[in-house]
């Protein structure tokens, strides 16, 4: 895995967002250089929704974060509705600021504690006036406040603390809606929420996605949480996408060995894969002085010389919307019961 | 199952004075545990169910709290008493974070020798022995290396591998792991939940799991208990609650649970409302604000446990059953429960 190639892409005309060959490094002092996102390519058309899971440190919010220039990439290209994001001029990018917005685990922490509800979410829009969001005008705050489930006067009065966890992120996801935005990026944005209530957060930004027409990218480490909100799925490790394409497709049949272990590890009691033995063996390696060839050799079972030298490209798997970078995909069709 | 079970937990309470009244945190709770189980305690946060584990490991005493009842561990009365002879040695807890349960500024080594030298009286060189076989025993490579290294300089998952040989270095005859792998990849977890049956098996160690996760609870234990406004609502053997699951709430909780068996955009169901203001709870079943099943006797009357053979459930109108099936059918006729729930076709909100 851990491939590059672009043959998943689809056609320029078809996607809002294409993302080619995006390099993320940081410097780790004294020369050395962290490879947090090491040439990924995809792209996501308008109205779906991507999402990217992967463990800890596989560059999943690093790869979204880079897409709306916060930072921006080392190299690659993010063209967006036509444009280059990463070829502007800082006001140039400004300008198109309103149309990314993001959302963030922590409900609470991303709110200011010493503003009302109702100025956090109408911030935006008093910097932008009319020029950021168009259609957007005041009495819009207060639809949008009802749209995600909240009551607009009692937003008035009340600071953050006053509401609850699941509530703030309400706030947030209208914070995130008022400046009328193309692209939202929900980074873990139910994990830390309890499940009753992470079921009405995913219901609501469904309901959200409808009726403001927008586009997701969506990252979580919960597989159940993934599958259930992405029209379309990422997998990533150490800074590269393994296999991508259809959601269901790929949690249906799941081919390469990291996204089996990945899903073998899902302590689901409709997990098709639990019974897997398949365990990750070591560490993973440090994004400092990652493995060449594909990235995963180092704790794959099916690893051969060829692994170690040459980096996979993502091939097709089948004749749909899969996708897979690895020299030896593992395409038993349904898992073994025992 | 004929010998004596390790825990015994009767009509146990824990409150916190508050400025507002007594917070009721858990209150009234039953269950026993027997040696070399695991108990599961699943509830939504606020339930209660890492307060009735604190609590009668006397974790959080002060001068705010108070708990009542009794809760014998092995035949011993502990509640009111001082439990510190029983820490490590007999009883261990592991945490939801091991960054903040281990000492930033203590080598690994330093804090497995602590309970060693402390509860086993070892000196210094066994000490140090111990450890590396504790440390290979978790997992965890290069084990005489890792002692000299500092927490911070360990992933997320060495670090709770070390928490759990810090608390497994006393071969204590119970477990208790508050969320232990919440912050863990899945990966990971899987890893470490073997990993702590692996060790409890050959320790014959009892255990209390407390998840906000079914998956995990139905996975890695003996029974489940649900956990609602500081009262148990359920409690049955995993495979029994899981398959005839009589509370509407631990129905409820699982069919909010995104599934991996449903495809993408499956509407979930969320449990309306919020959970209940333990200082001033609803009166009657604390869960009938939230309860498709309501009825009029739900909002005043709290339901007693009923006990079947490895089943209790506290609810007058029980998922599977005909009182069940009728009073769902009445309040969806009606469009809305006993208590005001508006069911049905109704948009879920937060209001």
């Amino acid at each position: 895995m851990a491939g590059s190639g672009k043959a998943h892409l689809r056609n320029a005309d078809e996607v809002l967002l294409r993302v080619e060959n995006l390099v993320k490094e940081f410097p780790a002092g004294g020369g050395k250089v962290v490879h947090a996102v090491s040439d990924v390519s995809f792209d996501v058309a308008e109205g779906e929704t991507l999402g990217l899971v992967g463990e800890s440190g596989c560059g999943k919010s690093t790869t979204a974060k880079a897409v709306i220039q916060l930072p921006p990439p080392t190299s690659g290209s993010v063209v967006f509705d036509g444009t280059d994001l990463t070829d502007l001029s800082a006001e140039e990018l400004r300008q198109q600021r309103p149309q990314f917005q993001m959302i963030f685990q922590d409900p609470i922490s991303s709110l200011n504690p010493r503003r009302r509800v109702r100025d956090i979410v109408s911030e935006g829009l008093e910097i932008w006036g009319g020029s950021g969001g168009g259609a957007f005008t005041e009495g819009r705050v207060d639809e949008i406040i009802e749209a995600v489930g909240l009551d607009p006067q009692e937003a008035r009065k009340r600071r953050p603390h006053e509401y609850s966890g699941g509530q703030c992120q309400r706030i947030s996801v209208a914070r995130a809606l008022v400046l009328d935005p193309k692209v939202i990026i929900c980074d873990e944005p139910v994990s830390a929420l309890d499940v009753s209530v992470q079921a009405q957060i995913l219901n609501m930004l469904e309901d959200m996605k409808d009726r403001y027409g927008l586009t997701l990218l969506f990252i979580s480490h919960d597989l159940s949480v993934v599958k259930n909100v992405s029209d379309r799925v990422a997998v990533m490790y150490l800074g590269k996408i393994c296999e991508i394409g259809d959601g269901d497709e790929i949690f249906k049949n799941p081919v390469h060995p990291y996204t089996r272990i990945l899903l073998s590890a899902v302590p689901d009691p409709a997990n098709p894969f639990a019974g897997e033995s398949e365990t990750l063996d070591g560490e993973l390696p440090s994004p400092i002085n990652p493995p060449a060839g594909c990235r995963f050799h180092t704790r794959c079972a099916y690893a051969q010389d060829i692994c170690r030298s040459e980096e996979p490209q993502t091939e097709q798997e089948g004749d749909g919307d899969h996708w897979v970078a690895c020299h030896f995909p593992v395409r038993n069709d349904a898992p073994a019961a025992d | 199952m004929s010998e004596s079970p390790l825990l015994v937990v009767e009509d146990y309470h824990v409150g916190f004075r508050t400025e507002t009244g007594l917070a009721k945190a858990v209150d009234g709770v039953s269950f026993t545990l027997n040696r070399g189980q695991t108990l599961g305690i699943v509830g939504e946060s606020g339930s209660g169910k890492s307060v009735l584990n604190r609590g009668f490991m006397g974790l959080v005493s002060s001068s705010r709290m108070i708990e009542s009842g009794s809760v014998l561990f092995d035949g011993q009365q502990i509640v009111n008493q001082d439990r510190q002879d029983l820490w490590g040695k007999r009883i261990a807890m592991i945490f939801q974070d091991p960054m903040t349960s281990l000492n930033p500024v203590m080598k690994v080594g330093k804090q497995i020798f602590e309970p060693l030298r402390r509860h086993l009286n070892m000196d210094k060189g066994q000490a140090r022995e111990r450890a590396i076989e504790l440390l290979t025993s978790v997992g965890i490579p290069s084990p005489a290396q890792r002692l000299s290294q500092y927490p911070h300089e360990l992933s997320g998952g060495m670090r709770q591998r070390v928490m759990i040989a810090i608390a497994l270095a006393a071969e204590p005859e119970m477990l208790v792991a508050d969320e232990p792998t919440t912050a863990l990849d899945v990966t990971v977890q899987k890893y470490i939940l073997d990993l702590l049956r692996e060790l409890q098996q050959e320790h014959g160690m009892a255990m209390t799991l407390i998840t906000h996760d079914l998956g995990v609870a139905r996975g890695r234990t003996d029974e489940v208990m649900v956990m609602y406004g500081g009262r148990k609502l359920e409690h049955a053997a995993t495979e029994t609650l899981f398959a005839d699951m009589h509370h509407p709430y631990t129905e409820a909780l699982l069919a909010s649970t995104p599934s991996l068996a449903h495809p993408k955009h499956t509407r979930l169901f969320p449990i309306p409302g919020s959970p209940p203001d333990i200082v001033d709870p609803p009166p009657g079943c604390r869960f009938s604000p939230r309860c498709m099943y309501a009825q009029d006797r739900c909002t005043t009357d709290n339901p007693e446990t009923t006990s079947l053979t490895d089943h209790e459930y506290a609810c007058f109108y029980p998922v599977g059953s005909d009182a069940g099936a009728e009073a769902l059918k009445h309040n969806q006729d009606a469009g809305q429960t006993a208590t005001g729930l508006k069911i049905g076709r109704a948009k879920e909100g937060a209001h």
